[in-house]
């Protein structure tokens, strides 16, 4: 519920079709009735009737004024929620009841969309559980999920599984060295995932982000109670010992320069948003987004198979390193007014929606172009070029930049697509490899 | 069985997806919720998220509620009329998690869509914590046509539990 002010709330009701006036009977039960109103803006008052005398509060009481508004949609649920609240005393205006407010609240969902209005009264519910003594609960599953950003895990599959395919087109592959590095690079984009909700937990970034979508404002597990900062710890750090296991298995293995690539990519995820370096607040993000979920995790995945150093991981996955930083870019955008609160200076907040848009615009380009290069200079099959058919997931992308860049919900379609572009053209890219070797 | 309510009375609440619920609060203020009223023939019950508890804090102070239905778009009954429904309200709110999934019949009857909302609980965890306010009715106002320009018919309920 936001304050308002008793002329704004006065000027709004005249949008509602009837007024309900409450007051606190004699009997100490409050009474309600329905009717029509008039009002006047510069006076600040409503008038509610005509009213039968038993049904008017007596003169000098205080009231409540309420205009609601709904639309159900059976089936659907609700739409064009909002009403308003208005108080003062009640005084008689022939068979009418006129109201002169002092004091005014209300919620208009397009104004304030129902997730954010729920996501500010957090702290609120987690003071009220706690007086309860209640714990919010949610399967050991849904916890897992939530806090790990599971989904995300499309990061890691592609560019591991790109390496993994490019190390085939060369006549290496091999099965279990490939789901043993996938395994690895997952434990430390799950460990990453963790420990950025950790440090934005810490710096307060997520609290200050009233506005979080399902691909942004991190899981939110930590602000709403789910896992506690500990356990969050404790399996953030679990995900990297088991990377750290895995890493020298290979290492020891199949190729101790494995052992480097990743070093590095653990110190890529560390670094993003780790105190002293926190990356990501120096507008230094995407270029470590780019090169940890791009040529490291290709490179890795190769040099786990192939056992031996090649450019063409590196040069095949430029275009998916542009298209994993650019999620991480696109969604920063709901995430800027909260990011710019703890001092997390991301491109974003930096950066004008013009220049935001024109650099998305860009780097997609610049993408394809790669794409485009790769395959007809010979650096990637020729069958790779079918990842070009995903340009236009990025033209409606930034349509969706263009048309919705100040309404985080409204942006979440623009930000689904920006996923399923970098996932669609990575798959399309270990395809055109599956489907050169298939025919070499 | 008969519900306690008169028959034109259960008709609004059956149909109901929204009413006002006004309870008193600090400094004897009444406060004024829209809320999707539920029926079970002897009490009227709404649930409300922790996320949006205010209100039971309100309650809980002062149990004494009522419970509008005035706006006929949000109360599709064939025979619309409107009624202020007073009574005494109790938080319930033992288990906050599943408590109020037994009142998941009802709330389906009106709006079948809840059963995908509950589904995606995860999403919105907070939202699906949420307390009963069962409200046990002492008196009905009843305005046919929906006229309040007249003076509304009056059922005392007292004996009512």
């Amino acid at each position: 519920m936001t304050t308002l002010t008793t002329r704004e709330a006065v000027t709004r009701a005249r949008g509602y079709r009837q007024a309900v006036l409450s007051w606190v009977g004699a009997d100490g039960y409050p009474m309600s009735v329905s009717g029509s109103f008039r009002t006047d803006a510069t006076a600040g008052t409503v008038v509610v009737g005509p009213l039968p005398t038993s049904s008017r509060p007596p003169a000098g009481q205080e009231v409540c004024v309420t205009f609601s508004h709904i639309r159900p949609q059976r089936g659907v649920g609700y739409d064009e929620r909002r009403y308003i609240n208005l108080w003062g005393p009640a005084t008689h205006d022939g068979g009418s009841v006129r109201v002169v407010a002092d004091r005014a609240s209300g919620w208009d969902e397009a104004e304030v969309p129902f997730f954010e209005y729920a996501e500010r009264n957090v702290p609120r519910a987690r003071s009220y559980m706690e007086n309860l003594g209640a714990q919010l609960r949610l399967s050991p599953f849904w916890k897992f999920f939530l806090a790990t950003r599971l989904p995300f895990l499309t990061a890691t599959i592609i560019p591991v599984s790109l390496g993994g395919a490019v190390a085939a087109s060369h006549g290496s592959f091999h099965w279990g060295w490939f789901l043993l590095t996938l395994l690895g690079a997952a434990s430390v984009h799950l460990g990453l995932n963790m420990a950025n909700d950790l440090f934005d937990d810490i710096n307060g970034a997520d609290a200050a982000n009233v506005t979080p979508t399902p691909f942004s404002g991190g899981s939110r597990v930590l602000q709403y109670g789910l896992v506690s900062r500990r356990g969050m710890l404790g399996a953030c750090v679990g995900f990297y010992l088991f990377a750290a296991a895995i890493g020298l298995l290979l290492a020891a293995t199949r190729t101790w320069s494995i052992l480097w690539v990743g070093v590095v990519g653990v110190v890529l995820s560390l670094v993003y948003s780790a105190p002293p370096f926190r990356l990501v607040h120096r507008g230094l993000g995407e270029p470590v987004t780019a090169l940890g979920f791009g040529p490291v995790m290709a490179v890795g995945a190769y040099l786990a198979v192939a056992q031996e150093w090649n450019w063409e991981p590196v040069l095949a996955s430029i275009p998916v390193a542009i298209f994993v930083a650019l999620i991480l870019y696109v969604n920063q955008v709901p995430d800027r007014i909260g990011d710019a609160v703890v001092g997390k200076r991301t491109l974003i907040v930096r950066w004008p929606k013009a220049r935001v848009i024109a650099v998305y615009t860009g780097l997609a380009a610049i993408a394809f172009v790669v794409i485009g290069v790769n395959a007809l200079t010979s650096v990637s099959p020729i069958w790779t070029l079918a990842a070009l058919v995903t340009v236009p997931l990025a033209l409606r992308v930034r349509r969706g930049l263009v048309k919705h860049y100040d309404q985080p919900y409204a942006l979440m379609p623009a930000m689904q697509d920006n996923i399923v572009l970098h996932l669609t053209s990575g798959l399309l890219l270990i395809i055109g490899y599956v489907v050169h070797n298939l025919l070499a | 069985m008969a519900g306690v309510l008169p028959p034109e009375v259960e008709e609004l609440f059956d149909a109901a997806l929204v009413g006002e619920l006004t309870v008193v609060g600090r400094k004897g203020r009444p406060i004024t919720y829209p809320l999707i009223p539920l029926y079970d023939g002897q009490y009227v019950y709404l649930t409300s998220a922790v996320l949006f508890s205010k209100k039971l804090g309100h309650i809980k102070a002062n149990p004494k509620v009522s419970i509008s239905l005035s706006d006929p778009v949000a109360v599709p009954a064939a025979n619309f009329a409107r009624v202020t429904l007073q009574g005494d309200a109790e938080v319930i709110e033992d288990d906050t998690h599943e408590g109020w999934e037994e009142l998941l019949p009802l709330w389906r009857a009106k709006e079948p869509v809840i059963d995908s909302f509950v589904k995606k609980r995860f999403a919105i965890p907070l939202f699906f914590e949420r307390s009963i306010i069962r409200i046990t009715p002492k008196r009905v106002l009843y305005w046919r046509g929906g006229d309040t320009e007249v003076d509304p018919q009056v059922f005392e309920l007292e004996g009512v539990s």
